[in-house]
């Protein structure tokens, strides 16, 4: 099994706050990793290290075992979406794709496919200013999917969704799996964990806590489901 | 970077605000030119509204611009493209779009009343070209300002400051300087002082430029001295684009640093 992705020994800190101590992590090709913690664990903090939006103090990333230290070129294998959906107010929903196409200058073979599942057509003339958040996050998720990136990077991807959304969405990311792409997935919700996780990593204070399959992990915990399991983990080392 | 400029200027441009600020131009340079008919105090009147208002404006569009876009902007830095293009590509989208509002506003006016056919177009020129360097150095720094602070209101506290520094308090500070050391021969250092702020600095390239410093008595013939000759145009000019060049520089090694 080939690591799409090589963190190695990863410290970072805001302040006086230790964020990262110590990262050793692989992630494996073609899988979907699910990363967990409990708020401020520093999950979009490691997100943010492979897309070398936060500069690490020290360690090592490699993205297809290519070293990312002050690289841009790599950005072009990875879709991600963030958590907080906000674009430039005046752009309608048709010009920021072509714009991010225009950026990423990559075939959108699947643009109208996901246009059509999430029900974005009557938005596509219409300024983002004028969508809910619920809209905004299925431009989103258009965004991250239109492009044919072998590493997805979904920080909480269910936000604000309809249920036949988020069940169009698991459609999307389990065929995505089939096709080989790999998965890094930050989420609070258990069910899609259970649904989707072929691993989980768990941070806690900016170290690995656990890393392992669902199963595993019920397994280790001795509980029925993940929540349980990790509700736990936390309370054992008295983070809530 | 040219295609983030092309768009942070066309979302910009689209803006309500950009034609407020166009409009602005518009009703002051044709009011004035229809009242008064006079070009000269019409450039005069203007100068002292563009001096002001542009370096306002600039600040506050700056910063406001970098924190309403903050999420976007994370959107682009997932993107492949250097981070350098990113700051950089919105930096200039802002100031071209500002200083088309600016361009158009006063042009369009001057253009029907007949400048071109008037002896006062290189004080037109002049005019527009302080303008424009004012917008771009008063963005750049409040683009700075705004990266260096996460804090809104923190950011809009320090480019409002610097804009009242720079647009008053320097002129009352200077101004005080020359009472208290009126015994002393200061030419050379209040010409100094008056050409490292970039407000002050545009101020007397017009009124040299419009043939009205006598009316700054001695300093001003000390002055016309200076800036008539070749030397001094071409060190104001360079002190403008040092003005320019510096806090861009700056946003290049802060963002390139930055975590987001």
């Amino acid at each position: 099994m080939s690591h799409i992705i090589q963190i190695a020994n990863l410290y970072k800190s805001f302040g006086k706050t230790k964020v990262l101590q110590g990262i050793d992590l692989n992630f494996e090709e073609s899988k979907i990793s699910v990363v967990l913690g409990p708020n401020s664990s520093g999950k979009t903090t490691l997100i943010k290290s492979i897309l070398g939006m936060v500069i690490p103090e020290s360690g090592s990333i490699k993205v297809m075992r290519k070293e990312i230290k002050n690289q841009w070129a790599y950005r072009e294998n990875i879709s991600y979406l963030p958590q907080i959906a906000n674009f430039p107010a005046n752009l309608t929903v048709q010009e920021l794709v072509n714009m991010i196409t225009d950026l990423r200058g990559k075939a959108t073979h699947e643009e109208s496919d996901l246009i059509n599942d999430f029900g974005l057509g009557p938005f596509m003339k219409i300024r983002l200013t004028n969508l809910s958040g619920g809209t905004k996050q299925k431009v989103n998720i258009l965004l991250a999917f239109m492009y044919d990136s072998p590493i997805m990077m979904l920080d909480e991807p269910t936000n604000g969704l309809d249920p036949v959304a988020l069940i169009r969405l698991k459609t999307l990311i389990n065929r995505k799996k089939a096709e080989g792409k790999s998965f890094l997935i930050t989420t609070h919700i258990m069910q899609l964990v259970e649904e989707l996780a072929d691993e989980i990593v768990f941070i806690l204070e900016g170290m690995v806590y656990f890393k392992g399959t669902v199963a595993s992990l019920k397994k280790t915990f001795d509980e029925p489901n993940i929540e349980k399991a990790i509700a736990k983990i936390l309370l054992k080392n008295n983070v809530v | 970077m040219l295609k983030i400029l092309k768009y942070s200027f066309f979302d910009l441009i689209r803006s309500k605000w950009s034609y407020v600020y166009f409009f602005f131009y518009l009703v002051i340079s044709s009011s004035l030119l229809y009242l008064s008919g006079d070009i000269s105090k019409v450039i005069i009147s203007l100068m002292n509204i563009i001096l002001i208002l542009v370096p306002l404006i600039a600040s506050i569009f700056g910063v406001m611009y970098y924190y309403n876009s903050r999420e976007f902007t994370e959107l682009l830095l997932a993107q492949p493209i250097k981070r350098t293009n990113i700051f950089l590509g919105q930096y200039i989208g802002l100031a071209v779009s500002l200083s088309s509002s600016l361009l158009f506003g006063l042009g369009i006016p001057f253009l029907l009343f007949g400048i071109f056919r008037s002896a006062e177009i290189w004080n037109f020129i002049i005019l527009i070209v302080t303008g424009v360097f004012l917008t771009f150095i008063f963005s750049a720094i409040s683009f700075l300002v705004a990266l260096k602070n996460e804090n809104r209101l923190k950011g809009f506290g320090i480019v409002i400051f610097l804009w009242m520094f720079m647009a008053i308090i320097y002129d009352g500070l200077f101004l005080l300087s020359l009472i208290v050391f009126k015994e002393y021969p200061i030419e050379t250092i209040s010409l100094t002082l008056s050409m490292l702020n970039p407000i002050d600095l545009s101020r007397i390239l017009i009124l040299l430029k419009l043939d009205i410093s006598a009316l700054m008595g001695y300093t001003g013939a000390v002055f016309r001295k200076f800036f008539g000759t070749d030397t001094g145009l071409l060190l104001s000019t360079l002190i403008l684009i040092m003005w320019t060049v510096l806090p861009v520089w700056a946003i290049v090694r802060v963002s390139g640093r930055k975590n987001f």
